[in-house]
Formats: structure tokens, sequence, C-alpha cells
């Protein structure tokens, strides 16, 4: 018997419930029947990435995501811009998921893009992601805290912290931008571990530790 | 493999054990390679580390880049299966005045928790079976760690251990021959020991069930079998097909191959290839059955898929359920001859319920930043520890008994919280400054986390609630718990030293409150004592072979029987105990008293 996507998805209507109410796990889910078929979240098919809650983003935020997070990390030599590799669309099942962490991040991102578009507006009588690149920078360098932030802008500045952290988040877990951060790894060697390399012990004084 | 999907089981066996893990799995092997016909049955469902590991996959190929939910606790890619610190459908409780909520972790997979775990592998030392002798508190065990000697051995050939010999106080040393060469240490372990020995925190390498050389099944298998040719025969052979870690992925994934100890790649192939071992998965154990006399007959189980009830007989009874999950069996099992639950006239069953004393500080190192990259994969856990250090030194401490501490270099595969560090680093840098400041400061930070011993006291233990079912109508657990100042004068002397260890490596920490940093009950993973070994049946549940003082027949086999829990991690000797058990059992069912 497969499980019902009806069933998984009342699940995830608990669990949201639950979590804008401020409990950790809710009993109901603790006391859901197991389905005894693999493929729900709590014995996953790793073959096949089954996401089964809603992407809240419509075509328009996602647009305005896309500029934002290439601009946050513009991508360099060793690695693609962040728009070349879906991390909007990360985002955007990031703050769809049905967790307490993920409803808190989603209100911060969805409301942030919408203050965006209308500060944008404001300022210069487009959204955000019609504006030419300087007015964009500008903007961010308003919110991203590197001058005082006016309490107009504390709503703007929020969505700027969150969003930078989704985006490193989101970005440098995606195992295309690994050579450029400097992570090396996730590959079969043969023979012994090979050890910390001679340069970097003399750099750090270890040898004869 | 005698997987029974259709429950013909055999009208009797030789010995029903309850549980794949590693009590499971070692007391399975070692009775079927006596030749017993063994009945293996495991709540969860069949499970093959070969076919199933995620062993290379990426964050990108998970939901939410493999972190980690209410279902998948340590995060998408871990090993266990339906489970965690929630089972759907199988919850547990709190009792009313508990200070803290227990945590109580479960998997319902065959090889049960040994497919999620550490692997450090660390044999207890002769203090440790004699805790009250060397200092007033809580039991000392039956045996003496000359006992279980021969056993670790015998254990560590098997599982195949990473490691040296330290000549520490009370950190024993192996013979010669078994243990494999630890992998060499990495960057931020070197330092770490560099400037720890400057507050005479000595690091070493940790032993860990990893095997870093192939295996010589043959010769291994000789000197754990010299008078078993059908244990050499399928040993010489399953050992030797064990691959050498390849220096990547996780361990807490599981290893597909076999690389890493897991019931399901070490211990359950060779004994389902004598022919004596047969399993039932997706079964969970109700009671155990007796006869008007009082003796065990079997077990009664609910087969999940059809939700019937079902019975099993054997003339031997083996609960390897887990600390909590045994003495959940064990207090279900009510009856006329044994009303506060079966093998408890001591009263002991529940009770003395402890986990490791857990503490973590994690630092920002300026050392480690902008380092050249290289390779920190490594055997996919620690390679280094410090071993308690400070033996005979009490009358200088506010706490008895000791911790370890394990180390966390932090190049590893980035996950969604990998460079958090940035947002106070660089909180207000974006565009190519950000990708600059994320090489900068990517892998250079330590974390360091205590393992230490709980004194049991008598405010944590577990218990049938009187009012709550699972889904499969068996009466659940509630927990209570309470820490004494034993443990929270331990924290704070883990937040001291690790915050120590840290200014000494240039970096700035200040030790956390301890009653903030102590790990929440059950959250290390490592609970013991509610069914504990001792010399009287009076305050004890079993003997030193886990046989139970009221029902002969009836042996536990996991942490649940320990009398305590040092800082040294459980499983191995769970495993050593289990080998011991089996030899005993073998030996009384041959003669005829069981």
């Amino acid at each position: 018997m497969q499980p019902s996507l009806v069933s998984r998805r009342d699940i995830f209507k608990l669990l949201a419930a639950a979590s804008a109410a401020g409990s950790m796990l809710p009993p109901e889910l603790a006391a859901q029947p197991k389905v005894l078929a693999r493929g729900d979240l709590w014995d996953p098919d790793f073959l096949k990435k089954n996401i089964p809650w809603e992407k809240p983003l419509v075509d328009t935020e996602l647009a305005t995501l896309t500029v934002l997070c290439d601009l946050i990390i513009p991508g360099d030599q060793d690695a693609p811009a962040p728009s070349k590799i879906g991390v909007a669309d990360f985002l955007n099942e990031w703050i769809g998921a049905p967790y307490p962490q993920n409803t808190a991040d989603r209100e911060i991102i969805r409301g942030g893009l919408g203050w965006l578009d209308t500060h944008s507006q404001s300022l210069h009588g487009a959204a955000y992601r019609e504006l030419e690149p300087a007015r964009q920078t500008a903007i961010l360098d308003s919110i991203c805290g590197s001058s005082k932030i006016t309490p107009d802008l504390a709503y703007g500045h929020a969505f700027f912290r969150k969003l930078r952290s989704l985006t490193l988040g989101g970005y440098y877990t995606h195992s295309s931008t690994w050579k450029s951060l400097g992570y090396i790894g996730n590959m079969a060697m043969g023979g012994a571990y090979p050890g910390v390399p001679e340069e970097i012990i003399k750099r750090l004084g270890l040898e004869g530790v | 493999m005698a997987i029974l999907t259709d429950r013909k089981t055999l009208p009797e066996y030789d010995a029903i054990i309850v549980g794949s893990g590693a009590g499971g799995g070692m007391m399975a092997l070692q009775l079927a390679f006596g030749g017993m016909k063994v009945l293996m049955i495991e709540a969860g469902r069949n499970y093959e580390p070969t076919t199933e590991t995620p062993m290379f996959n990426t964050p990108e190929q998970a939901p939410l880049r493999g972190q980690n939910t209410p279902e998948k606790a340590f995060g998408y890619y871990d090993a266990t299966v339906d489970g965690g610190w929630q089972v759907p459908g199988e919850p547990y409780s709190d009792k009313a005045g508990t200070q803290h909520s227990f945590m109580w972790w479960r998997a319902r997979m065959l090889g049960g928790r040994t497919n999620h775990w550490g692997r450090i592998s660390l044999r207890f030392g002769p203090y440790d079976f004699k805790p009250k002798t060397r200092d007033g508190l809580g039991v000392d065990w039956p045996i003496s760690y000359e006992d279980l000697a021969p056993y670790y051995d015998k254990t560590q050939l098997i599982t195949g251990i990473y490691g040296t010999n330290v000549g520490m106080e009370n950190i024993p040393d192996t013979p010669a021959g078994i243990l494999q060469p630890p992998p060499k240490p990495r960057a931020g372990e070197l330092l770490t020991k560099k400037h720890a020995a400057k507050l005479g925190v000595p690091i070493h390498p940790i032993h860990r069930a990893v095997l870093t050389e192939p295996l010589d099944g043959p010769a291994r298998a000789a000197r754990m079998y010299p008078n078993n040719a059908l244990a050499r025969k399928i040993l010489a052979k399953d050992m030797s097909n064990r691959a050498a870690c390849f220096w990547a992925t996780d361990c807490g994934r599981g290893c597909s191959i076999r690389a890493n100890f897991q019931s399901t790649t070490v211990l359950i192939p060779p004994a389902l290839e004598t022919g004596n071992l047969s399993i039932i998965t997706d079964a969970m154990v109700r009671e155990v059955m007796l006869d008007a006399s009082g003796k065990a007959i079997g077990i009664r189980y609910i087969d999940k898929p059809t939700r019937r009830d079902m019975e099993a007989k054997a003339r031997v009874v083996i609960l390897s359920a887990s600390t909590c999950e045994t003495a959940r069996i064990l207090l279900n099992s009510k009856s006329n001859l044994f009303p506060n639950g079966l093998a408890n006239s001591s009263g002991q069953v529940g009770k003395n319920l402890v986990d490791s004393v857990g503490s973590g500080l994690g630092a920002h190192i300026p050392a480690l930043e902008s380092l050249p990259p290289y390779n920190e994969d490594g055997a996919g856990g620690p390679h280094v520890y410090a071993p308690w250090w400070n033996h005979g030194k009490h009358d200088k401490l506010d706490f008895p008994r000791g911790y370890h501490i394990e180390l966390g270099a932090s190049r590893q595969m980035p996950h969604m919280n990998s460079l958090n560090i940035l947002n106070s680093k660089a909180p207000s840098t974006y565009g190519k400054k950000l990708m600059e400041e994320a090489r900068r400061y990517y892998g250079a930070s330590m974390h360091f986390a205590g393992r230490g011993e709980m004194i049991p006291n008598e405010h944590c233990y577990t218990e049938l609630d009187p009012n709550r079912v699972d889904q499969w109508g068996i009466p659940i657990l509630r927990f209570h718990w309470k820490w004494s100042d034993h443990e929270l004068n331990q924290v704070k002397h883990m937040q001291e030293t690790f915050a120590g260890i840290i200014h000494e490596m240039g970096g700035s920490a200040s030790p956390r409150p301890a009653a903030e940093a102590i790990n929440k009950p059950g959250e290390i993973i490592h609970e013991a004592g509610t069914a504990r070994m001792g010399s009287s049946s009076k305050d004890s549940v079993t003997n030193s072979f886990g046989q139970t003082w009221d029902v002969k027949n009836l042996f536990l086999m996991d942490g649940s029987i320990f009398p305590s829990n040092p800082d040294k991690n459980l499983t191995i000797t769970i495993m050593a105990l289990a080998w011991r058990s089996s030899e005993y059992l073998m030996q009384e069912m041959k003669s005829g008293s069981i």
C-alpha cells in the first residue's frame, strides 16, 4: 500500500499548525500511524527527491529573488552564479517547508520581497527587479548594515540578513561551488589517509606534534 | 537471506532474540556459530546497507539540502529509518514533576542503532567496573576488567578498530595484532594537540570501528575460533570481503563497502550464512510468554503489516531491544507470578536510568583561516580525542568520575550552517567580497564535546504510562529526570576546559553556564541501567551474564544491564558482554540446566 498524498499533507498541516503555536513536534505527528511503505520523509528513497510541500513564491517573487541572490554571491571563475544552479528555487523550497524554522524564514523572506518592491516603487517608480543594476546595488547598500540603519529601513535590514544567510547556505551546499569555497572531499581514495600537507604543518608550527 | 516474510516460523527455536543491534546481532552470531537454531525479531524493516546507503549523495540531491528535520534528526542522509527521537505512532511521555523531558532515540530497522553511531569504541578500564569501591557512589559491577578483557579482544578482532595503545591510567591496552593503524590527524586536531598540552590535556588517536586496512579474515577467524571450523570458514571469507575506508562520506550514513561496523554489515551476514538464523522484521514484541512454572516459553508480537497478534516459541528468550525498550517489554510482561513486571522482584526494572553527560563548545580559530584547501574528510568521524586525564586528582575536583573530549575539525562537506560564522565576522558584506570571506572563514573553527559519566540517581527512571498505549496497543513508557550536582559540576569543568583550550589556540570563547550547556537527557543516546546486573537478586535484575535472577531462561543483552555508564560509550562493551554471555548460555543449555 502506498502512502496517500492526502494523508501526508494532513501530517504537514498538523505540523504547520503546531509550529505556528510554537511547539516543537506535535503529539499528533508522533501518533500518526506509519504506513509500511518506503518513500516518505521518515524513510526516504534516496534515488527520488520527494518534496511533499508547496513552494509558495510566484514567478515575479522568484525573479526578484534570482536578482538578489546573484548580487549577494556573483560567482567566479570556479563557481557558477546562483541563478545558474537554482538557488532561488531552493529558497522557495526552503521557505515552503512546514517546520518551525522554515515558516519563520518564510515570513521574513516573503514579506521582505514585498517590502523591497514597495520601497523600490517609492524611490524609483519601478519594481526592484526592473531597476538598473546601480540602483539595485544602492538599495542593497542601504539595508546591508555597512552604514547606519534608519528605522524605516529596519525591515529591509532584517530581510537582507536572513536572505544573505540562506543564500550562503543554499549556494555553498551545491557541489558546483565547492572548488571555489575550498572544500575538497567526497571522493574515494586508496591507501592510507594522506593527512595534513607539509605546507600547512609548517604554517601552523605543527612539526613534531 | 532468511528473512521470514511469510511468518512461517518453526514450532520452537533454541533461542529467540528480540532486537538486531549490537547486543542482538552479537548474540545471534555466536549462537548461530554454536549450532543453535535462532529466531531474531526486529521491530523495524529489513535494511541492506550495501545497496541502500547514500554514500556520495550531495546536499543538493536532498530536500532542504539535507538539513535535519523532525523526521530525520541527524539530517536527511542519516542511516536511521523510521526513527529518531520520535517514532511515528509510538509516543512516550513525561512523568509529572520531571525536571527535564527525556529524549528517547529509537531506530526501526534491521541492525537497529548500530546503523547510526559514532563508531567510537573504547574499552572500559579496571576502575570502571568497581566505581563504588573507589568513590562510594552507585554500585560495582559483578565482574572485573579481567573477566571481560578476552571478549574485548575478540570483539575488536571481529569489528575492526583503529587506534593505538596510549598507556594511560584506566585506558586498557589492546594485545598486539588487533588494532589497526589510526588515520593521521587533521590540521585542527593537530593544532588542538599542540595547544591542549599546555593545559595538561592529552590528545591521542581515538579508537573507532572503521577499517583503515583490509582485514586478514583467515588469521583473525583462527584467533577468535580455534575450535570452531564452521565459524572460521564463514568468517575467513566474510571478513576479507569487507573493504577498508576510502576516506570519504560520513559514517552516520552507514557504509555500503562495510568499512565501518554495523550489525547489518558485520554480524548478521555471517550469522545468516550458518543457516541457523531466521529473522522476522516489522514485528513489534509486546511481551514475554511464560508457562505455569514461570519459565519463559517465547514471545508475543504484533505483526505490523497485518496488525495481528502472533507468537513464537523458544527454549531461551533474549531481550536485546535497547535499554528502555527492554525495560518496557519486561514491565509489560505482567502475570500473576510477576505482578510488577517480569524479572522485577528486585523492583529495579526501569530504575537507574542514565545517559552520558554531554556538553559542547565551539569557536572560531584565527590560525585556521584561509588554509590551503586539502581533503579533511578522513575516516568519517574524529581521528583523535582526549581520554580522561584526571584520575587521582578528585580531591581537587567537585565531581566524581570523568569524561573524554571529542574533537570536531570543521573542513567537512558544507551544510546549511557551515558559513554561519559570517553572520558575526562579516555581517554586511555581499558580492565578490563575500565569496572571499567565505573562503577565509570556511573550516576555521573547532568544536569540543565532552562525554562524561553520570551517577545513577533515584529521580531518573522510566515506567509504564498508566493511561496511554502506542498504535500497536502496547502501553508506552514515561520518563522522570533530574540532574544532580555531580553532572552539573562536571559540565562546568568541561566548559572551562574547552574555553581554556580554545584560548590557548588563539580563539576566544566563554564557558557557558552548566545548566544551559548540559545536553538534554537522552540526547547523547547512551542510555543504560534500566535492568542492571549485580551480585544479588535483592538489588539487581540479572547476573553478570545478563541472565535474569527470576527467570533462568530469560537473558537481557543490551545497555539495560550496565550497573554504571563510564564515559567510554557503550557499544563495544555491549558486544563484549554478549559474546561472554553467549558462551555461558550455550554451556548451560548443553548441561541441561536451562
